[in-house]
């Protein structure tokens, strides 16, 4: 008793040879279709190739097309072939001309002779398959389907949608159930000849004549009727990508495909000299496992499609591009923006990095340039921080600084003296973490030894621009995880907040803080703000700063804050 | 009036045609080996000029990676280019004493080239300095690659430039004949690029790495383009338009995806700084022969003048493709 090989043979007939002789040289018989559209200068020699094996035998051709019901015809024809000029096969193994035997072939009758009634088929009801490639699944088996999807896709779809319209639908024939499965099977020669010889059996390939890929569905429907020992998995290890294409093994698939103690895989390149040369060499062949573990491959594979379809957030390059709202997230991790905080505090990104595990940097879009941490002149990637360079695209400026220092959280500081063309970006970003300070920037003009004059008009100017900053950061669409306080609000309680601020990012120890930032002396501060008020502008950000509080103002508190816990 | 930009496009494209036809005049045949094409075969198309030194290693990298013929065009080099690859039986090399600035960089040359010998084939179009890494580059050759395109429906391929230097002054170590120039230019940088699209022929604009860096930091916009698609399943009515940055139909150069995933895409690794490029950068300020009245070799002369060094701490030593994948320079898409 044997197992027997029908193979479907269209291109790389010399693989398909080797592979033929392999199998015949084991005392498996082989039937071999090969497709009417190989030129007869290829398959004469094909066959005369063959022609020292007895148990080699080549059944009728017919042209085939992808996924129409001319592969099953083939198949059908060659598996009575096989029944009645092999009656040594016990089971009936269908194969490509791409497929490959990674196993040695005695491994595969072992496995068989133990199961003597079983069947390998994959075969699962409609309801339950979630891979179908054009949205069909149960409409395979109701609608009709004269057009090739490949060649006629237009009139394929369009046909499709005239009879969804007019609710047009085929009738299931008596006594089956439609079912799918991978196309490539091993059945035993009980059940493949119950479905060959079935009176029925002309009423049954009228029926999937017309439905939408058969050799998907008709043995995998047709075992159900005939067989109690369906075993629902295919022997031939075959990983369709999200297009519905097989993936194709290459050489470096070796180690891989060694591991999965698969008998069959299908395709190979059929430059794939390595993957011939290993695994056509029995002497060499080193697999000796048991059940077929493709665990490793089906991760590989199903990680590649996941890159196709999703791709690596926060990633933008020459083949990523996602339009608006079509990303997974806009950047590629989280970070933290520093608003109003450095001219509040004194010291405070050497503060900050102090307290947080993150690295933290000056004002990364301030006119002057970028002012990367450690004030390096350039940074992760390479990026650089001259100031006309960052600007030429300022959103990606950031994204690249996201996406290159991944793994390590990024803080930076802003203001209304920075380049503002970033403020939609971040704002939209689930990612960004924004505290704001309004109006602190007055506290550092204040500080400067601007003459007054200008100083009203850079006032005037920045709170424009924080203005308008704000108005898009309170929009009820924004992603960011946003805090603002007015500043007049903040130096009251400034703990609080930055003890929230800073467990949201990770503290370097997870106490307390037992140290906050100092704070900039205010005393006079009340006074210039009312100067401004007086010369016509209206300072509103930083919130109220009543003038009698003026002497008071903290001059006892000049000493580092502690916190007592 | 999309139907009008459509129609331009095809204006276009039919013009630049046409100047390609034109162009055949200034080519004359030197050697013929284009009836060794097989079907099958994976084509290189390559302009160049005075690049003897670089000839044996760019054969040898690219016949391993499996590019089975070669079709040159030698624009009047004066050292031995054109009696080396008359030595070699997979090229067919054409010569010419036209200008190349009239030839649109080249462009036009290579479009009739390809027009007449490629249709039908896979066709990479390189600079002789520009080196092509893929996904599984280095354990699959280049057509693994083009079957896998084929059966996923895509005629095009990108892959974008990535400026490689040495550590140290360019002209500290000499290049020599045969030697992979990447021993010596084993940097780049690997996070700095600039990207927006052409709204008009719908190709990425990229810009940035080193070249950007250090050349162009005061202006950004002139800084040169990275972008590239020089792996195309050619058809005789395709054109490229600027170099080998886009193409038409414009079709050609949607080569990103736009819905979140990632398509497949490679590199060209340029190995245009080594010793030589100072000699390149003298004759061309002479010659006034490149885009935009040689705007980039002013560049290069003034800053060389000063520093001679393109590396700095951030700059990222190449391994290989799977370390450009990581670092989202390229990526596998669905390719496994």
């Amino acid at each position: 008793m044997t197992v027997g090989f029908v193979m479907l043979v269209h291109t790389a007939l010399h693989r398909a040879e080797q592979v033929a002789r392999l199998w015949a040289s084991n005392d498996c018989p082989v039937v071999i279709h090969v497709d009417q559209r190989v030129p007869s200068e290829k398959y004469v020699p094909f066959v005369e190739s063959l022609s020292d094996l007895d148990n080699v035998v080549f059944s009728k051709r017919y042209s085939c097309d992808w996924g129409t019901w001319s592969l099953v015809r083939a198949s059908q024809d060659a598996s009575e072939l096989m029944l009645s000029r092999f009656p040594e096969a016990r089971h009936v193994y269908l194969a490509s001309g791409s497929c490959l035997p990674l196993r040695p072939v005695q491994d595969l009758k072992q496995y068989l002779a133990a199961r003597p009634n079983t069947n390998f088929i994959e075969s699962v009801t409609t309801e339950d398959v979630p891979w179908t490639v054009g949205g069909l699944d149960e409409e395979r088996f109701t609608l009709r389907f004269p057009f090739s999807w490949k060649r006629q896709r237009r009139l394929f779809d369009r046909y499709v949608r005239l009879q969804r319209k007019i609710g047009f639908k085929r009738h299931v024939p008596e006594g089956i159930t439609p079912h799918l499965g991978s196309q490539w099977w091993c059945l035993t020669r009980e059940t493949l000849s119950a479905i060959l010889q079935d009176t029925n059996r002309k009423s049954y390939d009228r029926y999937f004549k017309r439905v939408w890929i058969p050799d998907e569905s008709y043995y995998q429907t047709l075992v159900r009727r005939h067989s109690q020992t369906v075993e629902s998995r295919s022997l031939t290890l075959s990983k369709f990508d999200f297009e519905g294409k097989p993936h194709v093994f290459h050489d470096d698939h070796l180690q891989l495909l060694k591991r999965s103690d698969c008998f069959v895989a299908r395709k190979i390149w059929p430059k794939a000299d390595r993957l011939y040369d290993t695994f056509l060499n029995a002497s060499v062949n080193p697999m000796t496992g048991t059940e077929p573990n493709p665990g490793k491959i089906d991760r590989i594979f199903s990680k590649a499609v996941e890159r196709r379809v999703r791709g690596r957030a926060g990633l933008y390059m020459q083949s990523r591009m996602p339009g608006y709202g079509q990303d997974t997230g806009k950047t590629a991790a989280p970070y933290s923006v520093f608003e109003g905080f450095t001219d509040l505090f004194e010291e405070f990104p050497e503060w900050l990095s102090r307290t947080v595990d993150a690295r933290v940097h000056g004002h990364l879009y301030a006119p002057e340039g970028a002012q990367f941490a450690n004030g390096q002149p350039a940074f992760s990637g390479a990026l650089s921080s001259n100031p006309k360079l960052r600007d030429y695209n300022a959103c990606g400026f950031l994204t690249s600084l996201l996406w290159n220092t991944r793994g390590e959280r990024q803080c930076f500081m802003f203001g209304p003296r920075d380049t503002q063309d970033v403020t939609m970006l971040m704002a939209m970003d689930q990612n960004a973490q924004i505290s704001v300070i309004s109006g602190a920037w007055a506290l550092s003009l204040f500080k400067s030894n601007m003459q007054f004059n200008d100083l009203r008009r850079e006032a005037a100017r920045l709170q424009k621009i924080e203005g308008a900053h704000l108005e898009i950061l309170r929009s009820p669409t924004v992603k960011a995880r946003i805090r603002i306080w007015a500043m007049s609000d903040f130096i009251e309680s400034p703990a609080e907040p930055l003890q929230a601020i800073v467990d949201e990012i990770g503290p370097r120890n997870f106490r307390r803080l037992s140290e906050l930032p100092r704070m900039r002396d205010l005393s006079g501060f009340a006074q210039f703000l009312q100067n401004l008020k007086n010369h016509g502008m209206k300072p509103h950000l930083m919130g109220d700063f009543p003038m009698s509080d003026e002497p008071t103002t903290r001059s006892t508190e000049r000493k580092r804050p502690y916190l007592v816990r | 009036m999309s139907r009008v930009l459509h129609y331009r496009m095809r204006l276009r494209r039919k013009r630049a045609l046409w100047q390609a036809f034109r162009a055949r005049h200034d080519l004359s045949l030197l050697q013929d080996n284009t009836a060794k094409i097989g079907a099958d075969d994976v084509l290189l198309v390559c302009t160049l000029r005075n690049e003897r030194i670089r000839l044996p290693y760019f054969l040898k990298y690219y016949r391993e990676m499996g590019i089975s013929h070669f079709l040159f065009i030698d624009n009047d080099s004066n050292d031995a280019s054109r009696s080396y690859l008359m030595q070699q039986e997979d090229v067919s090399l054409w010569h010419t004493k036209a200008s190349y600035k009239k030839a649109a960089f080249g462009v036009h040359w290579m479009n009739w080239l390809s027009r007449k010998y490629c249709h039908g084939h896979w066709t990479l179009t390189v600079d002789v300095d520009e080196f092509l890494v893929f996904p599984f580059s280095d354990t699959r050759p280049i057509d693994a690659l083009t079957n896998w395109l084929d059966s996923s429906g895509r005629r095009s391929f990108s892959a974008m430039l990535i400026d490689m230097y040495p550590k140290g002054p360019i002209d500290a170590q000499v290049y020599q004949e045969g030697q992979n120039p990447f021993e010596i230019a084993e940097w780049f940088d690997s996070g700095n690029y600039m990207i927006s699209m052409n709204p008009e022929y719908y190709n990425l604009w990229i810009q940035g790495g080193p070249r950007a860096r250090v050349f162009f930091p005061e202006d950004p916009y002139n800084a040169p383009s990275m972008n590239k698609i020089p792996l195309v399943k050619w058809r005789r009515d395709y054109a490229y338009m600027q170099s080998t940055h886009m193409l038409l139909p414009r079709g050609l150069n949607l080569v990103y995806e736009t819905k979140g995933g990632e398509k497949a895409s490679g590199a060209l690794l340029h190995a245009k700084f080594l010793h030589t490029f100072l000699e390149k950068t003298e004759e061309e300020l002479e010659r006034r022969e490149h885009y935009a009245d040689s705007r980039e070799f002013v560049a290069y002369h003034k800053q060389m003048e000063k520093d001679r060094d393109l590396w700095c701490k951030w700059s990222e030593k190449y391994i290989n493709w799977r370390q450009l994948e990581i670092l989202g320079l390229i990526s596998k898409g669905n390719w496994a």
